[in-house]
């Protein structure tokens, strides 16, 4: 078992998952309230990761934060090294690749919210943001925790992208499902297979604690 | 902010709807008025767009000589300016809230000793502080509508919108609501507009009754002016008439304060109470199912002057009315109770003569 590589992956998938709360929450919200007659061409964005194979969008993540970009061309001159190949950019390309799946679960769970209770809180005074705070997310605790938790074990797992965006630097980019690859290669197969069992593993408790959870709606809440 | 008592909310807006327009003109002073229709009316529509949750096209809406809505000075307050109350129909509780939260969320604004102090007050007021730390998923449907109107009216509004708050529970509970409702309103003086399409609500609450139909205010007045004696036919039909029938003046007996109408179509004639109009006036006659009496064998001694014999066509048991389609001439519908179907043993077919009082013959311009 390579712990360096599994290290580097829970990190790369926390600071996911948890960047994805932050930019998925208002993406999400808009996409429930818009009344914007487009905004299907928002949902379609945000959904193309989930049917592009990862190769085309780890690809194009290459060349965006490759020397060439405008991008990339800034973040050189800021730091003075490329984005690409680095840690920072397997988040990028990471993020991009799992924002379905935060925004999606998210994204339900608020439509779910009946729009009287909104419009109650409206009425006795409270801001959006309150409305936000105070009745939209404890009633969609379910789903924000399915979607922090989706998209952690769908980052834990990715390869297409790691491989275009972050090569396999021991450490700095090799995640465990790279490992595995290199296990495979090797033709060691005894290692390939702990490893993989871990993971197998760690995906399939994350799936049964989102749909336990989402079962049985109030199990957990922010409140007493 | 200045505390508004005594204000007059007044309304002239119209919204446009594909298939549906609301044109809602009406001034309405403190103390409960009804808002009193059908379903599809519009009541909800003229509610959401005093509270700011639905845009009027054109027009002004006032509280107090304050605009909350103006077209043409494009000033459009939003819900959380408006201070208006607003308890919906399916009272939109927060669910994962406690009754207190609920009832405190109003008050964000204030010092916590002074949230207290008032959701104290208002949870006594409506007798329910025994529940405070109870979900509403976890009290009774009465307690919730009062949990709601508490919520409603801690922070203090300048109006109130009740949307049918009371239609799912019993008379007794309803009528206890009610007092406290107007016990709050005695100190407070803010216009109550309260919603519902049941009869009986509007002559238990109301002071005051506005009939909305299609969009627009159909008639005005007391419960007693709008709904006892309806000149317009659409009203009523709202007000509970199941038999409206077309008839022509035959005879007017002055000296008796009656009419003879005869029924289009048929040869039956009814006496009726006396209107302004000459023979041959072509009017209707509206009779309600609840007050025609019925009987199987032809009556005697009756001060009722309508004895109109005819065949049961049809007996419809609806929960524990049995609505009984007669025809003598024309087919009429009245109701009676189980057991009084069961006593007279009527069947489809069976002979029964028709009792109707001459004042319960309503009469409306055709």
């Amino acid at each position: 078992m390579n712990w360096q590589a599994f290290w580097l992956t829970i990190r790369l998938a926390v600071l996911v998952a948890a960047i994805l709360v932050v930019i998925g929450m208002p993406v999400a919200y808009w996409l429930t309230y818009s009344r914007w007659r487009s905004k299907f061409l928002v949902e379609a964005m945000v959904a193309l990761p989930i049917v592009l194979p990862p190769t085309v969008l780890g690809f194009y993540v290459l060349m965006a934060l490759g020397p060439h970009s405008p991008l990339g061309r800034w973040w050189q001159g800021v730091t003075g090294h490329t984005l690409a190949f680095t840690f920072t950019g397997l988040v990028i390309g990471s993020i991009l690749y799992s924002l379905p799946f935060a925004v999606q679960p998210f994204t339900t769970s608020f439509s779910a919210v009946d729009r009287r209770l909104l419009a109650a809180s409206a009425t006795l005074g409270a801001s959006s943001w309150r409305t936000f705070l105070r009745v939209i997310l404890p009633q969609s605790v379910p789903g924000v925790i399915a979607g922090i938790a989706l998209s952690f074990a769908h980052t834990m797992g990715e390869f297409g992208v790691v491989l275009m965006v972050g090569g396999n630097i021991p450490g700095v980019t090799r995640t465990v499902s790279i490992d595995i690859y290199d296990q495979v290669e090797a033709l060691n197969y005894r290692a390939a297979n702990q490893t993989a069992l871990v993971l197998l593993g760690i995906a399939f408790a994350v799936l049964c604690a989102v749909y336990g959870l989402n079962r049985k709606a109030w199990v957990v809440g922010p409140w007493r | 902010m200045a505390i508004a008592r005594g204000v007059q909310l007044s309304a002239q807006f119209r919204k446009q709807y594909p298939g549906f327009s609301l044109e809602a003109v009406f001034q309405v002073g403190s103390g409960i008025t009804i808002l009193f229709g059908p379903s599809g009316a519009g009541k909800t529509t003229i509610l959401d767009c005093i509270a700011g949750l639905a845009t009027p096209d054109s027009g002004v809406i006032q509280v107090g000589g304050s605009a909350l809505f103006d077209g043409s000075r494009a000033i459009n307050l939003p819900p959380q300016q408006r201070r208006v109350g607003y308890v919906f129909q399916d009272l939109a509780l927060f669910p994962h809230l406690t009754v207190e939260e609920n009832v405190r969320y109003g008050l964000a604004g204030l010092p916590p000793e002074f949230r207290n102090l008032r959701s104290q007050g208002i949870l006594e007021r409506f007798r329910i502080p025994h529940l405070c730390d109870r979900r509403p998923g976890a009290i009774s449907g009465g307690e919730r509508q009062r949990v709601a109107l508490a919520r409603a009216l801690v922070t203090d509004p300048c109006v109130l919108l009740l949307d049918e708050p009371l239609a799912a529970i019993d008379g007794a509970t309803k009528s206890k609501i009610v007092e406290d409702l107007r016990a709050w309103n005695q100190s407070h003086r803010i216009p109550i507009l309260y919603v519902t399409h049941s009869r009986d609500e509007v002559f238990a609450l109301g002071e005051r009754v506005l009939v909305i139909e299609n969009g627009r205010v159909a008639a005005e007045g007391t419960p007693h002016d709008v709904m006892s004696a309806p000149r317009q036919e659409t009203v009523a039909q709202l007000a509970g008439f199941e038999n409206i029938l077309a008839a022509t003046v035959v005879a007017a007996h002055e000296d008796r304060g009656t009419m003879t109408c005869r029924i289009d179509g048929s040869s039956v004639e009814l006496e009726t109470p006396l209107v302004r109009a000459d023979a041959g006036t072509r009017l209707k006659v509206g009779i309600r199912a609840g007050d025609i009496l019925l009987s199987s064998v032809q009556p005697v001694g009756l001060s009722a002057r309508n004895l109109i014999p005819g065949k049961v066509v049809s007996l419809i048991v609806r929960d524990v009315i049995v609505e009984i389609t007669v025809d003598c001439g024309v087919e009429m519908v009245a109701h009676l109770t189980l057991a009084a179907r069961h006593s007279l043993q009527l069947l489809p077919g069976s002979t029964v003569w028709l009792v109707i009082k001459t004042h319960s013959c309503r009469l409306m311009a055709q």
